[in-house]
């Protein structure tokens, strides 16, 4: 540990970096990447936030009052396309930009200049995507799956969409090039494989499934484009093509994508829950084989969104199968979490109240998951409220609150200052609240035969869809005081310790100070 | 300085959790619930998710039961010294194959169904639907009633729409053509598409099958009590998405064949009507 704090000091020199906008622009460094993409991914979770707060208000009451059904359209598609590509995905980037290296003991990423590039790309991809309100025919509205014909159909809109998903894929292929290259390459002497913190394997795994998908992603939406101005039938039945080739191929991307979004979560929550039990995790190896096999298993399942577009009885088995398999491995995880819970000495700071709310909503999202893998109840809710609420579930209290969690825990470490605990529970108790309220009742608006998508309804779901509005609005306020929290922190928080957290066993706690200096681990540190 | 705050926050979880229970409770047996049954997929469906809710229940409080219980005792606050063990195969293996048992279970049932709602064999109508945007279209191809065909519109007033009158019991869920079916006859619905896909569904009835331009695909269902049933579109279709409602009639035999008998006279208007 000294000898780390030595090396920090005798190279003060290295900390030179532009000063200003030209140490954003051109910075190779990790830290100040991890930061850049927390920051853009933020931006994006409140510009994707503001888009469902309006469709929230426009479905507060039944009749049309604010948005007209057209602009309704492409309120929920941008809202599903902002919240997927630009704020969950970029912020588990920043997640392993910053904590990778930190927890391998590496100085930096193996890629650092093509890091900078991966995340610059992000900017043009958003504002093609924000921008595309104010085209002529406005943004894209067939859908965040934006499924043929209808996608077919649209204006300019769906080009600028096209190209920002061709832009967003670019960046997420070298984000992820570079952290496999930096987990496999990079990892201090002595720590092999089996001994990465649960964070590393996840994102490991992750970036694996990225590299596989990302590219179908690709070239589905540039059958489309072709479709669209170069004469090309891919998904035009009249010229020989099909449009369930094109949910087919989206779903092939699109299921995976689910994993890339969780599997992460998993990680953080793996990190927290351990730390404020003050107790190793349990079943450490068999973690690292469910998440494996998830990520397995994700690529097998991807017609269980095509339930309902026809397909051979034996497809619709082997889909619904599958689909079930998966809550095997995930049951794991969650019996390993209580397991490392069980007969710990716990204590319940932010982060951890964020991690065990996490688990708790998680696991309801992923019941309700079985439940829509059985082919018949399926038939009944898909595309209805019911699938909206369960991929909140686990989207939203799943993925969102993991990244809370991990927010809170490394905070300190990234910015040398605590912040402000009673404020931060105040964040989680709210969100809990307000989440529920908001998602739970949709459930019971999807069995009644609510369908997803319309802006505007019968009478008989208007009570639960103002309930709805009401904790929407609620749960989009409370997340204003998640920032004034972290800029509290940032600004005046407290001094922080080198290991705020005693419960904390990894290597950016244990082997850097607080905060961790523009550049770590130059050499690495030694792992028994 | 936790430890103070504890009981508060337990009492926070508490409340939060019998809110959700309190929802459950006002959902159970009424409409926000799946509606209820007229056919017997729509039964099996039906049974099938109460199975399911049961079961991940009993999962959900075992598994919170423990961690729960875990959460209030093992506190550092209460000075309870945490534990180091770190896995268990033989506990693992268990929690592992648990699971699979208890999927087999649900799978069992749902595969029967999966079976009968694809059998689409020997019915005694057929009826092809074409989603348009945005309206429905019908032809009845064979059995009793073949050759009607019209066009099924939402009839719902656009002053309702736009909050200039009041709206009516069945706003949004009103078309002025319905599709009239006998009872206890097995239909086969074929579907289809004009233009973008549409999806054809009524939930009382346990069918929704996408209509797909330029594809043919089909379903079935068999009414069993006279009634009006009614549905949406369920698949993201443009503008006017949440405005092309199904709504299916069921009738006895008898006033079926009026009903047959009535379209045949008027057919020469439909056709007409058709054109325009």
């Amino acid at each position: 540990m000294a000898a780390v704090h030595g090396d920090a000091h005798g190279h003060e020199h290295d900390d030179h970096h532009p000063s200003g906008i030209m140490r954003w622009i051109t910075t190779t460094n990790h830290k100040d990447i991890g930061t850049m993409y927390l920051w853009f991914s933020f931006a994006m979770f409140l510009t994707g936030g503001t888009l469902a707060l309006g469709i929230r208000a426009e479905l507060f009451q039944p009749g049309i009052q604010i948005l007209q059904p057209e602009l309704f359209n492409q309120f929920t598609t941008l809202h599903g396309l902002i919240m997927v590509f630009g704020a969950i995905m970029p912020a588990f980037v920043g997640f392993a930009n910053w904590q990778v290296p930190l927890m391998i003991g590496a100085p930096d990423m193996a890629f650092a200049r093509m890091n900078n590039w991966s995340f610059w790309l992000l900017i043009p991809a958003a504002t093609l995507l924000v921008s595309s309100f104010f085209v002529p025919g406005g943004a894209a509205a067939g859908g965040w799956t934006f499924y043929p014909p209808l996608s077919t159909q649209g204006g300019l809109g769906v080009d600028l969409m096209i190209f920002a998903v061709h832009i967003l894929g670019a960046s997420s292929i070298m984000g992820s090039i570079n952290i496999i290259t930096t987990i496999l390459n990079m990892r201090a002497p002595g720590m092999t494989l089996m001994k990465m913190p649960m964070f590393v394997w996840t994102w490991l795994i992750t970036a694996y499934l990225l590299v596989l998908v990302m590219p179908v992603l690709a070239g589905t939406v540039t059958m489309l484009l072709t479709d669209r101005h170069f004469g090309t039938s891919f998904f035009n039945a009249a010229g020989g093509g099909d449009p369930v080739m094109f949910q087919h191929i989206f779903w092939f991307f699109g299921h995976p994508e689910v994993y890339i979004m969780i599997l992460p979560s998993f990680g953080i929550v793996s990190e927290v829950i351990p730390t404020f039990s003050r107790k190793p995790l349990f079943g450490y190896s068999s973690m690292v084989y469910a998440t494996a096999s998830i990520a397995i298993l994700s690529c097998v399942v991807w017609a269980h969104h095509m339930f309902t577009a026809g397909m051979p009885t034996v497809g619709q088995l082997f889909f619904m199968y599958a689909t079930m398999l998966i809550a095997v491995p995930t049951g794991v995880k969650v019996f390993n979490w209580t397991a490392t819970m069980w007969q710990g000495s716990m204590s319940f700071e932010t982060p951890m109240l964020f991690a065990i709310g996490f688990i708790f909503l998680f696991v309801i999202g992923g019941f309700s998951g079985v439940i829509c893998a059985i082919v018949p109840i399926d038939i009944q809710v898909q595309d209805t409220y019911y699938v909206i609420a369960h991929f909140h579930y686990v989207l939203v209290s799943g993925s969102l609150f993991a990244l809370f969690a991990g927010a809170y825990y490394w905070i300190p470490k990234w910015t040398g200052r605590m912040y402000n605990e009673t404020l931060g529970k105040t964040h989680f108790w709210l969100s809990m609240f307000f989440f529920n309220l908001t998602f739970f009742v949709q459930h019971f608006l999807g069995l009644a035969g609510m369908p997803r998508r319309i802006p505007d309804y019968n009478l008989q779901f208007a009570d639960f869809n103002m309930i709805s509005s009401i904790g929407a609005f609620g749960f989009g306020l409370t997340q204003l005081l998640f920032l004034y929290v972290m800029i509290n922190c940032i600004r005046s928080g407290e001094k922080a310790p080198q290991k705020p957290w005693d419960g904390a066993t990894t290597l950016e706690w244990t082997h850097l100070p607080t905060p961790a200096p523009y550049h770590s681990f130059e050499k690495p540190p030694v792992i028994q | 300085m936790w430890g103070g705050n504890m009981r508060s926050k337990s009492a926070v979880t508490l409340a939060g959790v019998s809110a959700l229970a309190l929802y459950s409770s006002m959902a159970v047996g009424s409409k926000y619930n799946l509606p209820e049954p007229q056919s017997v997929i729509a039964k099996d469906i039906y049974d099938q998710h109460i199975m399911l809710l049961w079961i991940c229940l009993a999962i959900f409080i075992g598994v919170f039961g423990v961690m729960f219980y875990s959460v209030l005792k093992h506190r550092k606050s209460l000075g309870y010294k945490a534990a180091n063990f770190h896995h268990s195969t033989t506990v693992e293996i268990i929690w592992t194959v648990i699971p699979c048992l208890i999927l087999v279970v649900m799978a069992y049932p749902a595969t029967k169904t999966v079976i009968a709602m694809k059998d689409t064999s020997s019915p005694d109508m057929t009826i092809k639907a074409t989603g348009y945007q945005w309206m429905w279209g019908y032809d009845y191809l064979q059995g009793e009633g073949e050759g009607i065909s019209f066009y099924s519109k939402l009839s719902t007033p656009s002053a309702q729409i736009e909050n200039k009158a009041p709206k009516g019991e069945n706003y949004l869920l009103e078309v002025d053509n319905r599709v009239v079916v006998p009872v206890g006859k097995k239909v086969r619905v074929i579907l289809t598409a004009n233009d973008v896909i549409h999806a054809w569904w009524v939930p009382a009835l346990g069918i929704k099958q996408d209509a797909v331009p330029g594809f043919i695909r089909d379903t079935w269902f068999t009414a069993e009590k006279p009634g009006i049933y009614r549905g949406q579109c369920a698949e993201l279709c443009g503008k006017d998405h949440g405005f092309m409602p199904i709504v299916v009639e069921a009738m006895e035999a008898g006033e079926y064949s009026k009903w047959v008998a009535a379209q045949s006279a008027s057919a020469v208007k439909t056709s007409m009507h058709v054109e325009k």
